[in-house]
């Protein structure tokens, strides 16, 4: 395989008068997953169906799993797997009748793509399901059929666009633990999302796109640096003492505090982490001002792009990704 | 991972024809699983069958003979054309369920898709046929030619429900969503199934109605199938139009029309509607 299964170069894509992407390059080591985070908009679903070979880039040029996408699509095809942004399993099939089908157009045997169904519904925890017509299915569980489906082939590369958008907190914690096991397994990924809160978890590499450019690039922790880490949040039962818990935060982050008094609340940003947490609480509670709500929290993607472009994610027309179906 | 089904590298290709096989398989589980599709293909030519032989037959003369051995030509006409309707839903219903990226993302032949749609639609026709025979023969049709031209005719009914699939690939292309389908499906199939022999002889409408309906396709298949089974046709010995001429052959350059030139367009149209 080569070193780097995914590699893209210049992608440029136009949609007439719209840019979708300005000229992309991206790197994707073997067996570690990169994430593109973005807004609605940002070119993420683009780049995932050039490097797909559902689209032709206008500029530029990209090899997957070592084949040209626009060259070699069928080379490409038959070693990837591409978990589209919604859900691409057949609603009138059974769990079971969609897997044996993507397994033949995979080119199994029919026998070889029904004991891979069956051990694919298993490890999805689908078995009970398989049966039944995905139509059916919560979200979660037509999101897991998906990705199974994606792996019928056992593919170099992976493809999710968004894999959890949409599920609820649940239904996301599950698919998470479901993409730890392929991470596991080695397999070369490419995820596109909009929360940081997934890239940190699942990516080894974040790149940062808007307006289909890269605006930043690198390790979670090192985008968390630019943006400036973690914010403490306080919000007290009092208003008329939020004054008294500002001073408490500032002092023990020894960072500038923004309070605001309609929500009661008072932000500081921190590096200390679930410590600092700790410190504050336990210095609020020695000035014996009540608390209500007491956080830690990542930077939301809006503050990333804030800090990153000066302008907050999602300014313009709130359009399907890219218009691009 | 399960290691037991795994093997080293991508499996190699089993061809066009599996690929197309395996797509039609899926088009043949979603007529039966979708109530509505089933019953256009079971109850729809059933319901016609019996409510033209006894409901308005009676009202209707036939020059050359009996009404109800008229009436199935007609009958299994309209069906194959209103099939177009089947397959630009399907074609319209796989993009909104964004199946039409699926696919492209796997390593099949190049037309498997549109392949797979076609193959499955032409069997989808064949359970109305068998039905709408059965039918007809209850009500008192009978196939009266000779064996070569009834074969002849059943030819003829496969290789134009394969034929009709590009106009609904053309339609099911241009139209984004099930729908739009649905709208323009009526507007369009109704006239063209109605102003024609399908079910009253063309010398009963007005004059110029007449000329649309001689040269209308499905009179053309009608008459074919009529004279094939050597039913009564309804046209006048004196008329001297191309089509109530020679049907048959109209027919069939109606059928190869469609494949040699509509074809190649429709697949054009589908291949830009999908590849954005």
């Amino acid at each position: 395989m080569a070193a780097c299964p995914i590699e893209a170069t210049g992608l440029v894509k136009r949609y007439g008068e719209k840019v979708a992407l300005g000229g992309i390059d991206l790197s994707v080591p073997a067996g570690t997953v990169t994430a593109v985070l973005g807004p609605n908009g940002a070119g993420k679903t683009t780049a995932v169906r050039i490097l797909t070979t559902l689209s032709e880039p206008d500029e530029g040029s990209a090899t997957v799993a070592g084949f040209d996408v626009m060259k070699d699509p069928t080379e490409v095809r038959r070693r990837i797997g591409l978990a589209a942004q919604d859900a691409t399993v057949d609603p009138l099939l059974t769990g079971f009748e969609n897997l044996v089908m993507i397994g033949e157009l995979h080119q199994l045997s029919r026998k070889e793509a029904k004991v891979r169904a069956g051990e694919l519904l298993e490890e999805f925890s689908l078995a009970d399901a398989g049966g039944r017509v995905s139509g059916g299915y919560s979200g979660g569980m037509r999101r897991r059929l998906d990705l199974a489906a994606t792996l019928v082939a056992n593919p170099e590369v992976l493809f999710l666009d968004e894999p959890t958008t949409g599920l609820d907190p649940r239904a996301r914690n599950e698919l998470w633990a479901v993409l730890d096991t392929l991470l596991d397994h080695g397999t070369t990924i490419l995820l596109t999302t909009q929360y940081l809160e997934e890239a940190d978890r699942l990516a080894n590499d974040i790149v940062v796109v808007d307006h289909g450019q890269i605006i930043a690039q690198g390790d979670a922790r090192s985008l968390k640096r630019q943006v400036g880490g973690d914010n403490i949040g306080v919000t007290v039962t009092q208003v008329e003492r939020l004054g008294e818990a500002a001073q408490v935060l500032g002092r023990v982050t020894g960072t500038a505090v923004v309070e605001d008094p309609s929500t009661r609340s008072a932000v500081a940003p921190t590096e200390a982490g679930v410590s600092g947490l700790a410190d504050v609480a336990r210095a609020l509670g020695e000035a014996g001002i009540g608390v209500e709500d007491l956080s830690l929290r990542q930077p939301t993607l809006d503050e990333v792009f804030l800090t990153l472009t000066g302008s907050p994610a999602n300014d313009e027309t709130p359009t399907d990704e890219d218009g691009a179906r | 991972m399960n290691e037991t089904t795994q093997q080293v590298g991508p499996h190699k290709s089993r061809g066009a024809l599996h690929d197309v096989w395996v797509i039609a398989r899926r088009g043949l589980i979603h007529m039966k699983r979708q109530p509505e599709a089933l019953s256009d293909a079971t109850i729809q030519p059933l319901m016609f069958v019996l409510l033209f032989a006894y409901v308005f037959g009676g009202a209707i003369q036939i020059p050359d003979g009996n009404y109800r051995e008229f009436l199935m030509g007609g009958i299994i006409a309209q069906t194959l054309v209103f099939s177009a309707f089947g397959v630009a839903m399907s074609l319209a219903n796989d993009r909104k369920n964004s199946a039409v990226d699926r696919f492209r993302s796997l390593p099949i032949a190049n037309g498997a898709v549109l392949g797979g749609h076609a193959v499955a639609n032409v069997l989808k026709q064949v359970l109305p046929i068998t039905i709408m025979s059965l039918a007809g023969l209850v009500v008192g049709w009978r196939i009266r030619g000779g064996f070569v031209d009834a074969v002849h005719a059943y030819v003829l009914m496969i290789a134009f429900a394969f034929a009709i699939i590009w106009i609904g690939v053309l339609l099911g292309s241009l139209v984004e969503t099930p729908e739009g389908v649905t709208g323009i499906a009526f507007a369009a199939l109704f006239p063209l199934t109605f102003v024609a022999s399908t079910f009253v002889p063309v010398e009963s409408m007005p004059g110029p109605l007449q000329v649309v309906a001689r040269w209308n396709p499905t009179s053309s298949l009608s008459d074919a199938l009529r004279i094939l089974f050597d039913n009564p046709t309804g046209i006048p010995s004196q008329s001297t139009a191309f089509p109530t001429q020679h049907p048959v052959l109209y027919t069939w350059m109606w059928v190869i029309g469609l494949v040699v030139v509509v074809a190649p367009i429709s697949i054009r149209v589908y291949k830009r509607s999908i590849s954005k």
